[in-house]
């Protein structure tokens, strides 16, 4: 984390009737910071964004922004401006005083919101639309205007409401780059809200993931991707093998999977723990049966899709358990083809297994 | 349009029914009465002539037809009576229409805002009245108003005033009664248009910096235009025309046309005259309505 915390969320509970939507939620954005909430839909992530922004109050806990409470701050007094999921758009107002609503709230000059608006508008690429009704507007066009009103008052902190959820998925990948450039240019800190881990993971510094109320970890994308913290995180990003087993201690640690014995490089556990072990599917080495090597666990081709960069594997291991394995492309496979797949020590993320 | 050829007969009966109607209970009397107001004013039965009768042949209607003048219309600008109805009635109506908006909005805004399960209550609440008879209501303002009322007589009682405020028989009970019997006719079009709004434009205007006065200045006021538009018009126009109401709590010296009709027609018996008033009525109310539409179909035009 870079600079000074501009947001620090403390121990924040918001609860509705029997259901608690955040459980002792504390988190720090720093400025200039792209930070995701990423959750499935009613792990808290809408709820904590709509406290920072003064919608909700939470029971307890504190929001500070650059080390000032808060509380008593009812949300048109807050430094912190949010652009909505539906965009929430005045139908009433053209294209140019949607944007122009917070500058004239600031009461600024006239001829100081024409230019804000028209640099605005440049920079959401919307320059010859200022006239326009919103409703005349494509999704993509509403989502620029969505992003430029909110961004015209000149916030130290932007909550994005799942900003890219109602456009196509082309337009999100275009739109993905564009937020990101916005972002550095305004210096200004995103706090997006998502569910869509590509989305986090693709334009955020750090990410959150949230699960019932709770952050289950807090990190770079990589460190999210790579050693996630929890098996929920490990399954909720990107895809994964979920592989039971028992450790083995003694010399070296090992890990007895049900197709065979697998090396770690570190484990904490003690022998004799049940375990579950995270692989992600290209982190699995794949190598033909043929080629004759004495290492790798035997597996059998089941079924395969071709994906263009990388070919999928669902490969059958011994006592029936089946791998998801992306191999970078490079010839066919065959079904029923044998394999080698191998898993190197440092392939997998170990969770004890949860009491269930 | 290659469309409308193709309609079915089914649906082209469904699509002429509104116009069957209007055109069997609306246009149709409006010409016996358009051909009353051309007619001349005699004591007989009826009392206007020429009437055309099946018996005349074609030479007779051509006859009685070069009688019909618009000596009824003329009336209507030469006696001073009739033009000061008409303001009279405009005025009475607008002050009254705005009355009811300024009575009906904050009641709407409530509504709009109470939680959901009430809502159903309220709007019940609202059109309550209408369920007793709107004569029995205009007579109990005159119970009210009256100098030996009820409010006369709270006011006496708490030593606020000596002698009784006349209160009937004035313009304002007049108000009073519009306001009242049409309220629901403003009330629930405006609470439809603010029931409707997106709640999170207001939230979106205080995020940007509004107070919750500048949000509903901002936002809820202009987006309930359409609503404030159909209540004001749904209230001005019948009030305009009224006749009940003026005639039950408005004195000798409150002029509104729909007496003024009832006059000519039931005491001077001059139905010509009368009937060109009633023409003039429609055409005289006609006039915002086509400036609300013109307004909506320019502002259609601008968004396209």
């Amino acid at each position: 984390m870079s600079g000074e915390a501009l947001l620090a969320v403390e121990g924040l509970c918001k609860r509705y009737g029997a259901v608690t939507a955040l459980d002792a939620v504390s988190l720090r954005v720093a400025e200039g910071e792209f930070f995701a909430l990423l959750g499935p839909s009613g792990c808290g992530k809408t709820t904590l964004m709509r406290c920072v922004a003064g919608f909700e109050t939470p029971d307890q806990g504190r929001v500070l922004l650059a080390g000032a409470d808060l509380a008593d701050a009812p949300p048109h007094k807050r430094p912190v401006n949010m652009m909505f999921q539906s965009y929430a758009l005045f139908p009433h107002l053209d294209v140019f005083d949607n944007i122009a609503f917070g500058l004239r709230q600031q009461k600024k000059r006239r001829d100081e919101i024409e230019a804000r608006v028209a640099s605005l508008l440049d920079m959401v690429q919307l320059a010859a639309q200022g006239a326009r009704r919103v409703n005349e507007l494509s999704g993509g066009q509403k989502q620029r205007v969505a992003l430029a009103r909110a961004l015209a008052p000149g916030p130290k902190l932007l909550l994005l409401d799942e900003p890219l959820g109602a456009l196509d998925k082309k337009l999100r990948e275009e739109t993905q780059f564009h937020l990101k450039d916005i972002q550095r240019r305004t210096r200004t800190s995103f706090v997006i809200v998502t569910h869509d881990q590509d989305e986090a993971l693709a334009l955020a510094d750090r990410v959150a993931v949230m699960r019932a109320g709770r952050i289950e970890q807090i990190g770079t994308p990589i460190e999210i991707y790579d050693r996630p913290a929890t098996r929920f995180v490990a399954e909720f990003v990107g895809d994964t093998n979920l592989i039971e087993g028992q450790i083995e201690r003694g010399a070296g640690a090992w890990f007895a999977s049900p197709f065979g014995r697998l090396p770690l490089a570190a484990c904490d556990l003690p022998h004799g723990a049940r375990a579950l072990l995270s692989v992600r599917p290209e982190r699995i080495g794949v190598l033909r049966a043929e080629e004759n090597d004495a290492t790798g666990l035997l597996g059998v081709v089941e079924d395969f899709v071709f994906r263009g960069e990388t070919t999928l594997l669902r490969a059958r291991m011994g006592d029936g358990y089946v791998l998801r394995v992306s191999h970078a492309s490079g010839g066919a496979f065959a079904k029923s083809e044998r394999l080698r797949l191998t898993i190197a020590p440092d392939a997998g993320v170990l969770f004890a297994r949860e009491a269930s | 349009m290659s469309k409308g050829a193709r309609l079915s007969f089914g649906r082209r009966l469904v699509l002429a029914a509104p116009y069957l109607w209007i055109s069997a209970f609306f246009l149709a009397p409006m010409l016996f009465i358009a051909k009353i107001s051309l007619s001349r004013s005699v004591l007989a039965i009826p009392p206007y002539e020429p009437v055309f009768s099946r018996t005349d042949g074609l030479a007779g209607w051509i006859e009685k037809a070069r009688a019909l003048n618009f000596d009824a219309y003329r009336t209507l600008f030469t006696d001073s009576l009739y033009v000061e109805s008409y303001l009279s009635s405009l005025l009475i109506a607008g002050v009254a229409t705005l009355a009811s908006l300024v009575v009906a909005y904050p009641f709407a805004l409530a509504m709009a805002r109470a939680p959901r399960r009430w809502r159903p209550f309220l709007i019940g609440a609202a059109v309550a009245p209408f369920w007793t008879s709107f004569l029995i209501r205009v007579y109990a303002w005159i119970a009210l108003l009256k100098d030996e009322g009820l409010i006369n007589h709270a006011l006496r009682a708490l030593g606020l005033i000596e002698a009784p405020l006349p209160m009937l028989a004035t313009t304002g009970a007049v108000v009073v009664g519009i306001v009242y019997s049409y309220l629901p006719f403003m009330l629930l079009p405006i609470y439809s248009a603010l029931e409707g709004q997106d709640e999170t434009l207001r939230e979106a205007a205080a995020d940007l910096g509004a107070s919750p006065f500048e949000v509903f200045v901002r936002v809820t006021a202009p987006l309930s235009r359409e609503g404030v538009v159909a209540g004001a018009l749904l209230v001005f126009i019948p009030a305009t025309g009224e006749f009940v109401i003026p005639d039950l709590l408005g004195g000798s010296s409150t002029l509104m046309i729909g007496r003024t009709l009832w006059n000519d027609f039931f005491s001077n018996h001059d139905w010509p005259a009368a009937s060109a008033a009633a023409i003039a009525l429609v055409l005289v109310l006609m006039i915002p309505l086509l400036l609300h539409e013109r307004g909506r179909m320019t502002d259609e035009e601008a968004r396209r």
